[in-house]
């Protein structure tokens, strides 16, 4: 008991000066637990993962990117990438801007299938395109009749990744387009500009970096996207195999190196795509300071 | 006419926000649109410029119905709030907007342009983007767009309500000048009755979305048609009084109040110019004490509490309180020269009553 107020004493001897700031102690706590946590959870298997890929040396790591098993999964994966991406945008400035320009009944409706692939597991999401257009689902008959493949071949897997990926246009466009408001499209209206032109001068270079944004996070999900793609595409070898499956059947085929390998395509692909992203960011931030800087030295 | 509005209503959601509303502003003149917020003032302009459609009504430009010509089409200069200037576009593209949209050749654009800017005073601040401009430079560059493309008509909302009150002061002598050197037709929305007074040559008020009263700046002030309006444009001071023997009283001021009942409640207004105040106590009847004054610049406002605690506020220049030697707390004299019957109980303010000359009331008289 006697410890007790010896030890507030001391706390309160090192509290900072400033009202508004934790004492040094548990400012420096907070700081260890994080960098410590993003060290041996985040930063550790990724280094882990290049370690791992180079173990047995580059001439394997280069045969293993270099097998046609490889180079077919990475085919299908651009290709549903470049599907899904151009769609999802498209859907995505279609979804916002009905919802922040229009005013219409089951607008929270829409809102919240918007967000649907965010809160259904993938695998339920691969399961709900088998069940309609599987052999035994819905439309499966209706499909076998007329030589339509969905399931087990490349149009389940865009379907599915189309899916998984449809909110991260969308939901990154609405705040933006829900804080710019009418007014800019208003003032081009009175110009005389018709929908069109509006939308292509205005609306479009006003939420530019929100469209950029999430076009990143859209590409980023649709290549690494496994759940929803495992559970459609049947895991044809050179054929439905998406590059995510494919590192995961390597891995099971005690190829560790090769899974690591092709893994590591994947890990610079999203350090890649984390540079773009913070790159984006500061440059916005940048803007930002400049129009600042600005706005404090000219005359008014 | 350059612009008639008939019979305009318009409902949003089965409210009305503007009911019933005509008058027309002819070519060249500078009129504004004012009331308080909520009025339907800003309605009015957006349903002029076709943002909006009139529920019911009719709208005319130069005698053509354009009801149901788009905003596109009606050749309008619509100067926003908050500027609205797209922010990704320069103070050049900004302004070339408008004349780009509708194919102006590209040496007749950039004359323009030049033109505008060199009008509006913003060399030098061409390549900048709107986020990097002053508010004041910000509504210039709005105005410099909007008037581009030479619209029929310019329209502004707001149009000062978002600046600092030194650059408001500059932007509404700015307008006038603009006004004066381009003569096109203009329409502006404000709340601030001085501003209002300062810078139209014709005012349009409105109350609860209904016209209250259009009319100059000096007809609106000096012949207010009804209370809403002496209220609103102005101080006035109101007073809430009761008929006796003819005479309506309040406290221990009286009013003169021929055929009217007694016993009936009768609302006297008068402005603070009215009140003549003397530092010699026996000049006038009513005494006063001297509780507060509030420098306004030239002219001084000062707070005067009858013996009944009664305040009424009064107006003179900075000379007078220094010649007859005021201060906070000292006593004076004071009598109200003219005065107005604003309404009468009972009846829903006719404009008949409310515009009944100012009867000055001289010493003595009455009482």
């Amino acid at each position: 008991m006697a410890a007790i107020p010896k030890r507030q004493l001391t706390a309160g001897q090192r509290k900072s000066q400033r009202g508004t700031e934790e004492s040094p102690f548990v400012k420096w706590l907070l700081i260890t637990v994080a960098l410590l946590f993003s060290l041996v959870f985040l930063l550790l298997p990724l280094v882990n993962v290049f370690a791992q890929a180079f173990a047995k040396g580059f001439t394997v790591y280069w045969d293993a990117l270099k097998h046609p098993n490889t180079l077919s999964a990475m085919k299908l994966t651009l290709l549903v990438t470049a599907i899904c991406v151009p769609l999802n945008v498209l859907f995505g400035l279609a979804a916002a801007w009905a919802i922040t320009k229009f005013e219409f009944r089951g607008k929270s409706l829409l809102v919240t299938l918007i967000d649907l692939p965010f809160s259904v597991s993938p695998v339920v999401a691969g399961l709900m395109f088998v069940v309609l257009f599987g052999l035994q689902g819905y439309f499966g008959e209706w499909l076998a009749d007329r030589e339509i493949r969905i399931i087990f071949a490349v149009p389940g897997i865009v379907l599915a990744t189309l899916f998984v990926t449809f909110p991260f246009v969308a939901r990154e466009l609405i705040p933006i387009m829900q804080a710019a408001g009418s007014d800019q499209e208003q003032s081009a209206l009175t110009l005389g500009a018709n929908g069109w032109q509006t939308f292509w001068y205005v609306t479009l270079p006003s939420v530019k970096m929100g469209l950029l944004y999430g076009t990143i996070l859209c590409i980023a999900r649709c290549v690494g996207e496994f759940g929803a793609v495992s559970v459609v595409s049947g895991h044809i070898t050179g054929k439905t195999d998406t590059v995510p499956l494919h590192v995961e059947k390597l891995y099971n085929e005690y190829q560790g190196a090769a899974a690591f390998a092709v893994a590591s395509i994947l890990a610079l692909g999203a350090l890649l795509t984390l540079g773009l992203k913070t790159w984006l960011e500061w440059r916005e931030a940048k803007l930002e300071g400049l129009g600042q800087q600005a706005e404090a030295e000219v005359r008014p | 006419m350059s612009i008639e509005l008939r019979n305009i209503t318009k409902q949003f959601g089965g409210v009305s926000a503007v009911n019933d509303v005509s008058f027309t502003v002819a070519d060249g003149q500078l009129v504004a649109l004012l009331g308080p917020s909520g009025c339907g003032k800003t309605t009015v302009l957006r349903m002029i410029s076709g943002l909006e459609a009139p529920t019911a009504g009719d709208i005319f430009v130069r005698g053509k119905r354009v009801n149901d010509v788009p905003v596109q089409k009606r050749n309008i200069g619509f100067v926003f709030q908050g500027y609205a200037l797209f922010r990704s576009m320069s103070v050049v593209d900004n302004i070339a907007f408008g004349l780009k949209i509708k194919r102006w050749p590209k040496a007749e654009r950039a004359a323009r342009v030049a033109e505008l800017i060199e009008l509006l005073d913003l060399n030098n601040l061409e390549q900048r983007l709107p986020h990097q401009l002053s508010g004041g430079q910000r509504q210039r560059v709005a105005l410099a767009r909007a008037l581009a493309p030479k619209p029929d008509v310019l329209l502004l909302d707001e149009p000062f309500a978002a600046v600092d009150a030194k650059i408001r002061q500059e932007l509404r002598e700015m307008l006038v000048s603009l006004h004066h050197e381009l003569n096109v037709t203009t329409i502006f929305v404000t709340h601030d009755q001085e501003e209002a007074m300062e810078v139209s040559n014709r005012i349009v008020i409105f109350d609860k979305g209904r016209l209250a009263q259009i009319g100059t700046p000096r007809e609106v002030y000096e012949e207010p048609a009804s209370e809403f309006v002496a209220r609103f444009v102005g101080v006035m001071n109101v007073l809430d009084c009761e008929v006796r023997d003819g005479v309506a009283r309040f406290g221990e001021l009286e009013f003169q109040a021929h055929g009217t009942a007694d016993g009936q409640r009768l609302r006297i207004g008068f402005r603070p110019y009215a009140v003549q105040v003397s530092n010699d106590l026996t000049a006038h009847r009513h005494r006063a004490v001297l509780r507060h004054t509030y420098f306004l610049g030239v002219l001084l406002r000062l707070e005067l509490e009858l013996p009944s605690g009664l305040i009424i506020r009064a107006r003179m220049s900075k000379e007078e309180y220094a010649r007859l030697n005021l201060a906070e707390g000292r006593e004076v004299s004071l009598q109200i020269r003219q005065y107005r019957v604003l309404s009468r109980e009972g009846e829903s303010l006719p404009p008949e009553v409310s515009v009944t000359h100012s009867l000055s009331l001289s010493p003595g008289e009455g009482i």
